[in-house]
């Protein structure tokens, strides 16, 4: 039986009309070259084209297109030879891992469809904890432009088995001569790899093995070794912290891999109480947008700072400088000796007499917050030892290198030196994930998997060991490092075995190894011991090192950081990644110098708002200690320190990128020496403009303050006031002469939503630190398409999901003289709102006109205060878009739902233009399988990642945050088929179970067990804009700052 | 997909059966054999349940074909053998022990509850092996293909034939009454000539007869545009001649068996090869009679046994080794039932939860030969049944609550899906 049945539609294509064929197969015709035809008007007239022959074509083939459209594709329906048993096809099989990739640690949950891992969510019975490039990482995975596939011996191809001939030759060649070969990995905190390494030394005694993290925590890790004997990075738990000092310390963001779920944890304000967290930083960082008070300092105050904090506090006098904010240093000081062991100190400062003295402070307040037992293992680089070995390379003193995950080549300050080193190596091996700019410059580059496709333990805490395992069959011809180790080694066993026999005799004692792949985490009972060690550490010494570096300061000071989204920069060419927006500036594509308001208007430097909506910037040559970066484009930074810049590493990669993604600019010359804070820096103008892609230009509420409100904690434990009243009152209006909440007018007959669920969100503002995590995971689970910076620019990204970032200062106007107060206003007036209080200050007393203030709040202070407002679709029970919709695409569900049926919208755009939350995206163009958007959705690898139970949305449709639909669905359909009630906060969103600070609480308040129904009806919760009577599904709760009074 | 050859089945039905009749006709009754039917039909009972799972009589599965074994060994011998090899191993019999070795000590399994009698019926199966049919109708019709596929046109030219004489024999009619002196009328074409005429000399008529006109032609032209993308009737031509009859209807092997996902998951799942190999693994070929109509085309047993080996090839089976080599080859059935992606079903929620049976939307596929798509899957259809069905939800305690609060809302004994919900656009679409 004939399998290739043949179905014609047309005579034409019977008879093998070649126009049919054509039509076929050339979907997409080459643009016609009217202008070249109708320009000139000899041919016009000469062409033997009749006006009736022209209407028979288009006649016929308008004919032929839609009879060519009628004809649907055959699909195949592929089952598996042998189907796997844990596998039923359609439905989602979750796996317990970690993710290490050296500089993110992560115990995360993998979800995986049909063999393939779709989802990364942290694993909070382990504690996990996911930023937005773990979520991210499941994309980089299906990287097929930048990992390596197959091994290379210089541009050719090898196998792996001669690769290994060969480098096992030359090690040997190398053993015999002891010629010295290094190891450079960056940090592994894998035990188990510990040991495969500490074997294949053995094996090999000239081999010396070297951590290098490129983004550096060294001077901590010496810092700790010299006061408790041991090297490795103190942990913190803020969650027991009473008074958080933090002096350039972004622990909400990257400094020491993050800490944000337990500072959290320290601030719930249901308790009623909350650390008090004070931040003296210079670049705005998400840990300052957090604190309860900022103090601005550009670096060389900072370590002024410190030093007097702990004369401050200990009552003694190290060697100083007096600093402008001296008292509020001292008054910090006088909380942090009351807090007492509640107290903690942290400093970001790479400097190993910084850390010293940041150390001792904690000694002498007798921390409870610090651990000094149970360490932190994510950083373990070794600058010393990586200077060493560069200097080595170049001196022609290391004969052979072998480099596994790192990218010396692109992340070191001195990567020409170590570049033309390694030419001159007798054997140089780069062992890696991606094609990068050391797996091109070394003899041979083996290919290494991912973390979703290898095996391994992780100890990122001391006593807390992490299991991985792979969760999809490896896509490329890869081996991972342990494996490489051991073949070379010798050794005929694989690392999957060793790594069990390892758990068994080291880890486990006894306990399964099933149930701790399962859970794939385990907690040692037994940790070892304390030991006491003397320390001889001389703070005097330290601060007058510091001093001494401090005083050589001149010129500005850059501050060297990671970005929220690209970190070191190792997942440069993940998409989803370079379209987040920084929390901060809200740019996304980009790096660029942040510089404060006054140095920008010294300098000449300018952010234009363009006609299209987007800013431009200036450019920037910056030296720093004799290197210069030329066309840093600037941007400036509300909040930034005067007399400092900051500037974000990771960015400007290009080596085995797609164009697209080689945005930014290169800051590793820049990080010398390991440290984020270089003096002497010399900026100038440059000429041109730098394009930026924004996602929100406007910085400030300019006025709405129905949109984000704020309260103080004092204000919020004072049982006295009635919050409705005073810090969270809603907006009132007169309705037949009575004052009454503008939300209880309605132009709608309400709802009945009392029968099954009605879902709600809530989101506290309070405890959103601005990371991002949920925006990568709206992505991951609903298949939110990437469209690129010049669509960015123009506002057309199609984020379902934003975050918000508003500024918020006082205002001052010199021209009028005030005659009060806001202090003394607010008393006079005890029963406004807050932002109420403001506004008719600034009204009656600054005596500021409504388009004065709007000018005024336009031009944030220095030092503004800063809020994050997660925003999406608010599911309104009262939808404004529902009632204009001429198709009625956009409808609302019993449950609360606000839902969109793609395949009903004509593309009007009403619905969008009558949002007030501006949270509707428009598609307008097919971003996938279209060359022009050449992202993760237009290659094979890329689609792997898409979630199939979302469908990917067409051209000229609009779309939005679906409220997770699809996983409350799937929620209900699993207990249907159990046959039982929902259990309590069973409900999920990608972005309530992404979010790691539990700021995000989704489920139904129809059940009256569920978090999120009490919380619908806290003092706190809000509804952004809620005069408008949309009564949103989404609730916010006020964010609160603890001011510090009793 | 809409250039599908719509099977007229009932013609094909049509036209089979008036081919089986003829044949019927004019075939023989069936020839007798010297044969004890009972005896055999005994010996193949049992045959079937105990030992068809590693023998066959023609052919070397696990064990020894057993076709004529009467003639090899004698009856004693076979009957000690059966009933316990083993024993017999150990006796020291040196036929059984080199049988044993001979399959690589693989043992048989003991049937001591067997009498003598059984195991005569068995080898008196062995023996006779099977009944020869009568070559009756299968056979015949199968050597005539044409007899099958009668061309479309011949049936076209006999309705053609018939109709023009219906109207000869009309014509002929109304000429003798008209010449037995009944009145004469305009006749046919006469008449819509005449009425032709009316319409062109009155305004109205005309204006209404454009109305009814443009009415009629929107009526088909939206008729026509609506069934775009409808593809009922859909039957591609699978890459392996399998036949849902045989193994639905004729062996009754449950749907999910095969389909087993269906309860489970969104998708009912394609079986996977070695779903096949459980059964086919001991299946290797069809019964002698079995035959196959498919796309007009007739498969008898040689067809059909290709069509198991290509299953072999798949799963990487090799039926004379009897072993797996591991080169496997992925099967690319074509899909019938598609929906559009931006359509979310799920067939847990209709099997597991709803009891709702295979056959309510994809039609008597146990009848089907080869699958064709039997409901029109729009989402008219879909939103029907949703409206009309009212839920069962008895022992389901997710319902519970629900149930009761929305009976007494709508007033009604049992809610409909619709009034559940079922009918909201983000439920599907999403």
């Amino acid at each position: 039986m004939a399998s290739d049945k043949k179905y014609w539609q047309s005579v034409e294509e019977l008879k093998g009309s070649s126009i049919v064929e054509t039509l076929r197969n050339n979907e997409f015709v080459q643009d016609i070259p009217t202008d070249e035809f109708l320009g000139d008007k000899e041919t016009l007239e000469t062409s033997s084209t009749s006006r009736r022959d022209f209407l028979k074509y288009v006649g016929f083939t308008t004919a032929a297109a839609s009879l060519a459209a009628c004809e649907g594709p055959v699909r195949k329906s592929i089952p598996y030879v042998v189907q796997p048993n844990d596998i039923v096809v359609g439905v989602a099989d979750w796996y317990a891992t970690t993710i290490a990739d050296g500089f993110d640690f992560a115990n995360v949950l993998v979800k995986t469809r049909e063999g393939r891992p779709i989802q990364i969510m942290p694993n909070k019975e382990a504690g996990g904890v996911t930023n937005a490039r773990t979520q991210a990482s499941v994309l980089s995975l299906y990287d097929g432009k930048l990992r390596l596939r197959e091994p290379r011996k210089g541009e050719t191809e090898i196998s792996w088995a001669d690769a290994d001939k060969e480098i096992v030759a030359k090690l040997n060649e190398l053993k015999n001569a002891n010629e010295p070969v290094v190891l450079l990995t960056g940090t592994l905190a894998s035990p188990s790899t510990d040991k495969v390494i500490a074997d294949f030394i053995a094996a090999y005694p000239n081999v010396k093995h070297v951590v290098y993290d490129a983004i550096s925590e060294s001077a901590t890790a010496d810092a700790f070794e010299a006061m408790y004997g041991k090297r490795a990075l103190p942990d913190y738990d803020f969650s027991k912290a009473g008074v958080i000092a933090s002096i350039g310390a972004d622990f909400l963001g990257d400094w020491q891999g993050g800490y944000e779920k337990s500072y959290a944890d320290g601030r719930r304000v249901a308790t009623g109480k909350m650390s008090y967290h004070v931040q003296i930083e210079s670049n705005m960082s998400l840990t300052g947008a957090s604190a309860d008070k900022r103090i601005v300092a550009k670096p060389s105050e900072q370590i002024f700072a410190l030093i007097n904090l702990y004369n401050a506090v200990t009552g003694s006098s190290l060697p100083s400088k007096a600093t402008v904010f001296d008292a509020e240093v001292k008054q910090l000081a006088n909380d942090l000796k009351k807090a007492g062991s509640k107290g903690v100190v942290v400093t970001g400062l790479n400097d190993k007499n910084a850390q010293l003295i940041a150390l001792a402070i904690n000694k002498a307040l007798n921390s409870q917050v610090i651990d000094t037992q149970a360490v932190n293992l994510t950083r373990q680089g070794n600058d010393t030892e990586v200077a060493q070995l560069v200097a080595d390379i170049k001196a022609g003193k290391v004969k052979g290198l072998v480099t596994y995950n790192v990218n010396p080549v692109y992340s070191l300050a001195n990567a020409a030196d170590f570049a033309e080193g390694i030419k001159n190596l007798k054997l140089s091996v780069a062992l890696s994930t991606q094609n990068d700019a050391t797996a091109n410059a070394t003899q041979y580059t083996l290919p290494a998997p991912h973390n979703l496709e290898s095996w391994g333990d992780v100890m990122a805490k001391e006593g807390v060991y992490s299991l991985m395992q792979p969760t999809i069959q490896p896509l490329f011809n890869t081996r991972q490092l342990q494996d490489v180790l051991l073949k070379w080694t010798g050794s005929t066993v694989n690392y999957y075995d060793t790594l069990k026999e390892f758990w068994s005799t080291n880890v486990l004692g006894g306990a399964s190894w099933n149930q701790a792949l399962h859970d794939g985490f385990f907690k040692a009972t037994t940790i070892a011991e304390a030991t006491t060690f003397e320390s001889t550490v001389d703070v005097n010494a330290a601060a007058v090192g510091l001093v001494r570096s401090a005083n050589s300061a001149s010129g500005f000071e850059l501050n060297l950081y990671s970005s929220t989204a690209l970190g070191d920069g190792k997942q440069a060419n993940n998409p989803w990644l370079q379209e987040l927006p920084d929390p901060l500036t809200r740019a996304s594509w980009d790096n660029y110098l942040t510089m404060s308001m006054a140095d920008a208007k010294e300098l000449g430097f300018e952010n234009p708002v363009k006609d299209n909506g987007a800013i431009n910037g200036n450019y920037a040559n910056v030296t720093v200690n004799g290197v210069t970066i030329n066309k840093i484009p600037v941007i400036i930074q509300p909040g930034q320190a005067k007399g400092s810049i900051g500037l974000a590493l990771g960015y400007g990669r290009t080596q085995g990128l797609k164009p697209e993604m080689q945005v930014g600019i290169n800051a590793y010359p820049f990080y010398q020496n390991g440290n984020n804070v270089q003096f002497n820096v010399s900026i100038e103008k440059a000429s041109g403009w730098h394009k930026f892609a924004c996602m929100q230009v406007q910085s400030t509420l300019a006025g709405r303050h129905d949109i984000l409100k704020e309260a103080s904690l004092k204000e919020v434990n004072d049982k006295s006031l009635d919050p409705k009243h005073t810090w969270n009152k809603p907006f009132m209006v007169s309705y037949d002469h009575q004052e009454v909440e503008g939300s209880k007018i309605d132009l709608w007959d309400e709802h009945d939503r009392s029968l099954g669920h009605h879902f709600n969100l809530s989101i506290d503002l309070t405890s959103c630190t601005g990371c991002g995590a949920c925006v990568i995971a709206c992505h991951a689970e609903n298949n939110v398409p990437v469209v690129g910076k010049d669509e960015m620019r123009v506002g057309r990204d199609m984020a379902w999901l934003r975050i918000d970032r508003y500024y918020s200062s006082t205002v001052v106007d010199k021209q009028h003289e005030a005659t009060m107060t806001l202090e003394e206003f607010k008393a006079q007036n005890p029963n406004l709102a807050n932002q109420e209080v403001e506004r008719r200050y600034t009204e009656k007393v600054l005596e500021l006109s409504k388009g004065d203030l709007f000018d005024a709040l336009e031009n944030p202070a220095e030092n503004p205060q800063v809020a994050f407002q997660p925003m999406m679709c608010q599911h309104c029970n009262h939808a404004p878009c529902e009632t204009v919709c001429p198709v009625a695409a956009t409808s609302h569900g019993r449950q609360g739902q606000n839902q969109m049926a793609y395949n009903r919208c004509v593309g009007t755009r009403y619905c969008a233009n009558n949002c007030p939350y501006r949270v509707r995206r428009f598609n307008w163009f097919n971003y996938a399988e279209n060359n022009e958007f050449d992202f993760n959705m237009n290659n094979e690898y890329g689609k792997m990642v898409l979630n199939p139970d979302v469908v990917v949305r067409s051209r000229g449709v609009m779309e939005k945050c679906s409220m997770c639909i699809q996983m409350t669905q799937a929620t209900i359909l699993k207990a249907k088929k159990e046959g039982r009630a929902v259990n309590k906060d069973e409900f999920e969103t990608a972005c309530s179970s992404a979010c790691s600070t539990g700021a995000m609480v989704f489920g139904d308040i129809n059940n009256s067990e569920d978090t999120v129904t009490a919380l619908k009806e806290d003092k706190r919760a809000f509804h952004v804009l809620d005069y408008i009577g949309t009564k949103p599904n989404v609730v916010y709760q006020v964010k609160v700052r603890n001011t510090n009074e009793a | 997909m809409k250039s599908v050859n719509h099977h007229s089945r009932l013609t094909k039905t049509l036209v089979r059966s008036l081919a089986f009749f003829l044949v019927f006709l004019v075939s023989f009754s069936a020839f007798s054999q010297d044969v004890d039917e009972a005896r055999q039909k005994e010996g193949k009972k049992l045959f079937k349940s105990l030992c068809a799972s590693c023998h066959k009589l023609d052919k070397k599965l696990v064990g020894p074909a057993l076709a004529g074994i009467e003639d090899k060994r004698t009856n004693e011998w076979l009957k000690a053998w059966i009933k316990d090899n083993a024993a017999l191993r150990a006796s020291g019999d040196k036929d059984a022990i080199a049988i044993f070795e001979e399959y690589n000590g693989s043992s048989m399994n003991a049937f001591p509850q067997l009498t003598d009698q059984n195991v005569d019926d068995i080898l008196y199966y062995t023996t006779v092996g099977e009944l020869k049919k009568a070559p009756a109708a299968g056979a015949e019709v199968a050597g005539q293909p044409q007899g099958d596929q009668a061309p479309q046109w011949l049936i076209y030219i006999l309705a053609a034939a018939i109709v023009v004489a219906f109207l000869i024999i009309g014509s002929l009619l109304k000429t003798i009454s008209e010449l037995k002196g009944a009145p004469k009328t305009p006749g046919l074409m006469g008449q819509t000539a005449e009425l032709w005429e009316g319409i062109k000399r009155n305004t109205f008529l005309k204006v209404l007869t454009v109305i009814f006109g443009a009415l009629v032609a929107a009526y088909f032209l939206f008729g026509t545009l609506f069934k775009v993308g409808v593809d009922t009737g859909y039957q591609p031509i699978q890459p392996i001649a399998f036949s849902h009859k045989i193994h639905a209807g004729d062996n009754k092997i449950d749907c999910q068996y095969c389909h087993s996902s269906a309860k489970h998951s969104k998708t009912s799942g394609i079986p996977s090869v070695n779903v096949c190999m459980n059964c086919h693994k001991n299946i290797s070929e069809v019964a002698d009679d079995t035959k196959v109509v498919m796309d007009d085309h007739t498969l008898v047993k040689a067809d059909l046994d290709k069509e198991i080996a290509k299953i072999y090839e798949a799963a990487g089976w090799d039926p004379d080794k009897l072993e797996y080599t591991g080169n496997t080859k992925p099967i690319k059935w074509v899909r019938v039932h598609n929906l559009p992606d931006f359509a979310y079903f799920n067939h847990s929620q209709h099997v597991t939860v709803g009891g709702v049976a295979c056959q309510k939307c994809h039609g008597p596929v146990e009848e089907m030969e080869e699958v064709y798509q039997h409901s029109p899957l729009t989402m008219g259809w879909c939103i029907d049944c949703h409206k009309d069905t009212k839920v069962d939800l008895k022992g389901n305690e997710y319902y519970a609550k629900i149930h009761e609060d929305l009976a007494k809302k709508y007033g009604v004994e049992q809610v409909t899906i619709a009034q559940l919900g079922g009918k909201e656009c983000g439920k599907c679409h999403y």
